[in-house]
């Protein structure tokens, strides 16, 4: 069976790992990739989903969500990640749990060069920065992987990142 | 441009009659003159920033969501804020009734050399707040008006934003206390008791 044509579940996994999780506070700025999961976290009465204009202000207000009591999660694309580095700083003096979804670009079959410096670096970037960096191509396995991280971030106080990569996310075939 | 009204505030006076009502409710500060002045006034329930230029409002987003039934005050300074101007949207998108952001604005970047920042130039926050969509957005100038002005920081019926006028009144750096985990750590036992804290 062609990619194209099996059933794309990983968002709703990542959804229901939220929900395992327990996460209440959803921060993104929006990607094509994590459209259905901002739908399903808008429409869930027990999420506050905040549009961010910066995904900067993400690292900080789910910050102020650990203090509060409660879990968070931040979705961003690539390119936002490194929006993010100084605010991390705070993460690692305050070990405050962060988990963060970040969608490809820049990497698998991309077609526009200008998604490259920061997609071709956002895993060195974010490590650098002191989170624990987890890839993910199988899109089976988006969800399990989305679960573990938060596992390890709510445990340990670390931050952890999970990106989902360009081959789960897709891209735009420009031969046609 | 019209003429600018003088201040006759006080950093350290204006955050401490502001602090005086504060009650159970929740404060961030952002880093340098504003953890100081807080620092003097030390309470489990405040958490200090002492680095990550532009994070205290929106600290104080994520703890007001978390905690609606606190009211959740943020003090900073101008040049912070002024580092964070999309937070200002983000809030007033949001909405959330139990925040307020006091700026303490001496129109200086007063940790580097006094160099003047943008509210000196006439960048008005206090109108960036209100066109963000705030529920009330002010500037005070002195100890009079500062006093009308402190119900409205703790109604819950925001978000409120003040700006603070105040001198370029230095003071030194008066709190000890910067271990970020210790801080975290304290405010979160304090509000959540330890079982919750470290569950």
């Amino acid at each position: 069976m062609k990619p194209a044509e099996k059933a794309i579940t990983w968002p709703q996994d990542i959804y229901d790992a939220f929900k395992k999780l327990g996460i209440r506070q959803v921060a993104y700025v929006p990607d094509a990739g994590h459209t259905q999961l901002i739908k399903s976290c808008h429409a869930d009465k027990s999420m506050k989903a905040v549009s961010l204009t910066t995904e900067e202000e993400g690292v900080a207000m789910l910050a102020g969500t650990w203090l509060g009591g409660e879990r968070g999660a931040l979705l961003m694309q690539s390119s936002g990640a490194g929006n993010c580095i100084n605010m991390l700083g705070i993460i690692q003096e305050c070990r405050f749990p962060l988990l963060m979804l970040v969608t490809m670009r820049g990497e698998w079959g991309e077609f526009n060069p200008w998604q490259l410096p920061m997609g071709q670096s956002t895993a060195d970037i974010l490590g650098r920065a002191g989170s624990v960096v987890q890839h993910v191509d199988d899109a089976e396995r988006v969800g399990e992987t989305v679960f573990a991280g938060g596992q390890m971030t709510f445990s340990t106080g670390r931050p952890v990142a999970v990106l989902i990569g360009q081959r789960v996310v897709g891209f735009k075939d420009w031969s046609k | 441009m019209a003429k600018k009204p003088k201040t006759s505030l006080d950093r350290r006076v204006a955050l401490g009659a502001i602090l005086a009502r504060r009650g159970d409710s929740l404060l961030v500060t952002g880093l340098g003159s504003t953890c100081y002045d807080a620092g003097t006034l030390d309470h489990p329930n405040t958490f200090y920033l002492w680095g990550g230029m532009g994070a205290a409002a929106m600290v104080g987003l994520g703890l007001a969501l978390a905690q609606p039934k606190r009211q959740v005050i943020v003090a900073t300074g101008d040049g912070e804020m002024l580092m964070a101007l999309g937070a200002f949207a983000t809030i007033g998108a949001q909405r959330p009734r139990n925040l307020a952001i006091v700026v303490m604005d001496n129109e200086l970047y007063s940790e580097t050399g006094m160099q003047p920042t943008h509210t000196s130039r006439g960048v008005d926050l206090a109108g960036i707040a209100k066109a963000s969509g705030f529920a009330r957005s002010g500037t005070v100038y002195n100890l009079k008006q500062l006093n009308a002005s402190l119900p409205s920081l703790y109604m819950s019926q925001g978000p409120v934003f003040l700006a603070a006028k105040v001198t370029s009144q230095r003071y030194p750096m008066s709190i000890r206390y910067r271990d970020g985990t210790a801080i975290k750590n304290r405010f979160r036992e304090n509000l959540l008791g330890f079982d919750k804290a470290y569950y």
